[in-house]
């Protein structure tokens, strides 16, 4: 363990820990941008720099480790002038959007201007300006924004394992972008937009969705088995955004379809109405030796295969939309008439691994209990 | 397959491994955040082993790739074993004191040896020698598996090898150490707890069992039948001998989940009544008789279990739209159809009544997962969960070794059926695709299907990435897209299931396990022809 003292407060932490590891102990505010936790140490925006007593440099914190009887200062005249001509610097190349960015009130650099007071910059000059190559379908990449913090091609990396982005060219034209600056292709996690610290990367589905106002609501993932905790962003009886908090069982990583997926809840394909069939189950209704159109994936540069907007599933011509009240009529007289004439056990129930653990418990009573009969089964087999 | 259904441990224990025995589990694509655990535990210097028909993405991290042929897993399990035996690298202690049958047990892997082992799966027997090794010498190796394993006619038997290699170990009942089945949806683990399954009620409890029966007819009130109903693959079959006259499916697809898709349409047609209720008209909608709107998970409150057992709150954000209604009120409304009164106050209620029948989420309440969810068993409110299962000791006392012998698949390439085709799922699309196809932004990324064929079984073929192909099995053909891949073996091809135009279950067997009842989806006999006039 290491004893150290930071503003005067003595904290002891882990060997080997940063001095800013024993900084967010103590809970004393200090700005980072490129700082994440779970990420190896970067120490590219200068922005975490404290004084230590005998060392005559200000150090950045999260890449110096926590030393016994260091004596560490995290705020000073001195200190605050660095960091506000830094985050100048950050600034002075930055597009000046906020009143139409993505990010704008939910933004680490807007933040830290508006902390630091910066309006007008001192320091003019060349501006960064991108080709934009955008042709994927879930991330926006506004690079003009980037103020390479890094943090997207570590976690792309280090926490993914793809690698699908880096740093190229030097200088001015630093940029991160795929190989060979092609368009991004790749798993579309999208943990880089979550850690983004600058509206250079943010969800195309969320453009000019809202900013403001969303009723948030915690609740679990609809797709696979993991569990994972996601938050929906609701904004008048709509989803509008879906993300996932640091400290829940998935550390907030998502999956493409977890934190890109939602589409389905408002999808109009959704059904309204109870239906009844009207019309004699017809075998051309459904032409299952129907043929895949070949054309090529997205990954091969096209926008092949089924076009969203020509892609609805089957007319449901045979039906007639009935009340509640009718359906429930119907289908409690056709399912006592089979009860009767070939007892309980013709009757089946398949219940869903996609509807909660209540409506199963409903589902398997309503057929053990009122049907009559132990054929309940879901498909954990599938 | 030790006493209760699910995964040993949790979610964070992945990290902490040094071991990681990946089989039959595309974790990454199906499971993508224990992905991320896992390559988080290599990270930090555990090992993987990975055993896979096809080079999935898992094996860039791993140390060693066992590419056994689909269908094999027991003959490479049992090697596995017979080196670890050999090499005495079983704990004596927890065989003596928690096992029982290891002496006759010991006897079964006599044949396996890792020469016999290379030649039923094709995997090297230095790999099968390094990977004993390291599963052996592990201080913390956790097992994962999932529908690779258990997908087949010999799927009880793959999940006993499993069983068998962690207790000759001792490789259970510790932390970060473990047996994890990952389950497929998101509420399959709660489907299963809460007794939607033919010969069990909630929490296990066996419908034959004596004392069972009675103790759910006094809580309900209501005289119940005490024989074992018939599970989900056996209920398409008796629908279509007549046996079954009526089915109510809640929130399924079995049109395109379900093996030999020409049979369960044939199945449910025979049907007198079909009721589909769902969010969505999917193709098992289509031949319903009647269709009842759904809401989905964003429109209702309640819990969702997790694959490590963990209950998790679900909460209601927005409306569901037209006249749509949550599943358990259509329920409660039915049953009232029948005079029989099933109605709660708030959903809470029936929750409670499943923690009173079933002590392992006695200590449940809603306001304990208000922020994080909890692991059953959890008996009691001051109890605080239960991160890994059988500490100690295991529910049935002491655990027994099955001997298993391998047997091959139901069926097999031929000269007239060349190709073994496996079928799965992949990142982008969710299982029939009825929610994710409905996603433009996804459907743009993963349009269509595709078969992954080796390039230079595409070469014999004749075929080229992008071109048409016809896929025939004994059951059916569809037409699909080439896509050339080094991922499967020579001779292995792989379709996902989640396209309706290219339907995988079209092709695949009905063939079961004897005592799971679980359909042969990974593995069947197909044939390839190039399609010469590409269609449209």
């Amino acid at each position: 363990m290491v004893t150290l003292k930071i503003d005067g407060q003595k904290v002891t932490v882990r060997k080997l820990s940063t001095i800013l590891d024993a900084v967010r102990k103590l809970d004393i505010p200090i700005p980072t941008l490129c700082h994440h936790p779970e990420l190896s140490p970067f120490g590219g925006c200068r922005l975490c720099l404290v004084e230590i007593n005998g060392s005559p440099k200000p150090v950045a914190s999260c890449t110096t480790f926590a030393r016994n009887g260091m004596d560490v200062t995290t705020t000073s005249p001195r200190l605050e002038k660095l960091r506000k001509t830094t985050l100048e610097l950050i600034l002075s190349d930055h597009p000046k959007d906020c009143m139409v960015c993505e990010r704008a009130g939910d933004c680490k650099l807007q933040e830290l201007a508006y902390f630091y007071g910066i309006r007008e910059n001192r320091f003019g000059g060349e501006q960064r300006v991108y080709e934009k190559k955008d042709n994927n379908p879930f991330i926006a990449r506004d690079m003009e924004k980037c103020i390479l913090c890094g943090q997207c091609v570590r976690i792309c990396d280090e926490i993914q394992g793809v690698g699908a982005i880096d740093f190229a060219y030097r200088g001015l034209r630093t940029k991160i972008c795929p190989p060979f600056e092609n368009d991004l292709n790749c798993e579309f996690c999208g943990q880089c937009v979550a850690v983004c610290p600058t509206g250079a990367l943010t969800g195309k589905m969320w453009d000019q969705k809202g900013r403001q106002n969303f009723k948030e609501v915690d609740t679990v993932c609809p797709y696979c088995g993991c569990g994972c905790n996601i938050t929906l962003h609701i904004w008048r009886n709509e989803v509008r955004r879906v993300s996932s908090k640091e400290e829940t069982l998935n550390e907030g990583w998502l999956c493409a379809k977890g934190r890109f997926g939602y589409g389905f809840i408002h999808s109009p394909d959704r059904l309204k109405k109870p239906l009844i069939r009207t019309a004699p189950k017809d075998i051309s209704a459904f032409p299952i030796h129907q043929t895949n159109p070949p054309l090529p994936p997205f990954t091969k540069g096209g926008r092949g295969g089924i076009h969203p907007s020509s892609f609805s599933l089957h007319p449901l011509s045979s039906f007639k939309e009935v009340s509640w009240d009718e359906a429930f009529d119907y289908i409690a007289n056709r399912l006592k008439q089979i009860k009767e004439n070939y007892g309980p056990d013709a009757i089946g129930g398949l219940s869903s691994a996609r509807c909660t653990s209540e409506e199963n418990y409903l589902f398997q009573k309503f057929f053990r209990a009122v049907i009559g009969t132990n054929n309940i089964d879901h498909c954990a087999r599938y | 397959m030790f006493g209760s259904g699910a995964m040993t441990n949790s979610i964070p224990e992945i990290e902490n491994h040094d071991i990681i025995f990946v089989i039959g589990s595309n974790t990454t694509e199906t499971h993508p955040i224990i992905g991320l655990k896992m390559k988080k535990a290599v990270r930090r210097g555990a090992e993987l082993i990975v055993a896979d028909p096809r080079k999935i993405d898992l094996v860039r991290f791993s140390s060693v790739w066992l590419q056994q042929r689909p269908g094999t897993d027991v003959a490479l399990l049992n090697s596995i074993m017979h080196v670890i035996v050999k090499e005495d690298l079983i704990d004596k202690k927890f065989i003596m004191e928690r096992t029982e049958g290891f002496a006759s047990f010991k006897e079964s892997l006599l044949a396996y040896t890792p020469e016999e082992g290379e030649r039923i799966t094709g995997v090297s027997r230095e790999d099968i020698i390094k990977a004993a090794f390291l599963y052996g010498n592990a201080v913390r190796p956790g097992i994962y598996y999932t529908m690779g394993i258990t997908q087949h006619t010999h799927g009880t038997e793959n999940v006993y090898a499993i069983a068998n290699l962690a207790l000759m170990t001792g490789n259970l009942g510790r932390e970060s150490t473990g047996v994890n089945p990952l389950r497929g949806q998101n509420n399959v683990q709660g489907a299963t707890d809460m007794g939607c399954i033919p010969d069990f009620y909630l929490g296990y409890q066996k419908v034959t069992m004596p004392g069972i029966r009675q103790k759910f007819e006094k809580a309900w009130g209501i005289h119940l039948s005490d024989t074992p109903g018939l599970t989900a693959t056996e209920m398409t079959r008796a629908a279509l001998e007549g046996k079954i006259k009526a089915l109510y499916i809640m929130g399924e697809n079995p049109v395109l989940s379900d093996p030999d898709m020409n049979h369960t349409i044939q199945a449910l047609k025979k049907l007198d009544f079909l009721v589909v209720q769902d969010i969505f008209p999917t193709e098992t909608a289509e031949l319903a008789d009647v269709i009842l709107p759904a809401a989905c998970f964003a429109e209702k409150d309640g819990t969702f279990t997790n694959t490590a057992r963990m209950v998790q709150r679900v909460r209601k954000a927005v409306e569901p739209p037209g006249d749509a209604k949550e599943d358990s009120l259509i329920i409660v409304e039915l049953a009232k159809r029948f005079g029989v009164d099933m109605t709660y106050d708030i959903i809470e209620d029936v929750f409670r009544e499943a923690g009173n029948l079933w002590p392992a989420l006695a200590g449940i309440n809603y306001r304990r997962i208000a922020k994080n969810g909890l692991q059953w068993p959890c008996p009691t409110h001051d109890h605080p969960g239960t991160p890994y299962l059988f500490k100690g000791a295991f529910p049935r006392g002491k655990a027994t070794f099955t001997a298993v012998q391998f047997r091959p698949s139901d069926e097999l390439p031929d000269h007239e059926y060349p190709f073994l085709l496996s079928t799965g799922r992949h990142l982008f699309h969710y299982h029939t695709g009825s929610m994710t196809r409905r996603v433009d932004p996804i459907n743009r990324v993963s349009p269509c299907a595709y078969i992954e064929i080796h390039p230079e079984d595409a070469q014999t073929l004749n075929v080229r990435e992008g071109d048409a192909v016809r896929v025939s099995s004994r059951r059916g053909t569809i037409e699909i897209m080439v896509l050339v891949s080094g991922r499967p073996a020579k001779g292995v091809v792989f379709i996902p299931f989640h396209y309706r135009e290219a339907a995988a279950n079209v092709l695949t067997n009905t063939a079961l396990d004897p005592i799971s009842k679980i359909p042969e989806l990974k593995a069947c006999a197909v044939r390839i022809e190039r399609v010469e006039t590409s269609p449209k």
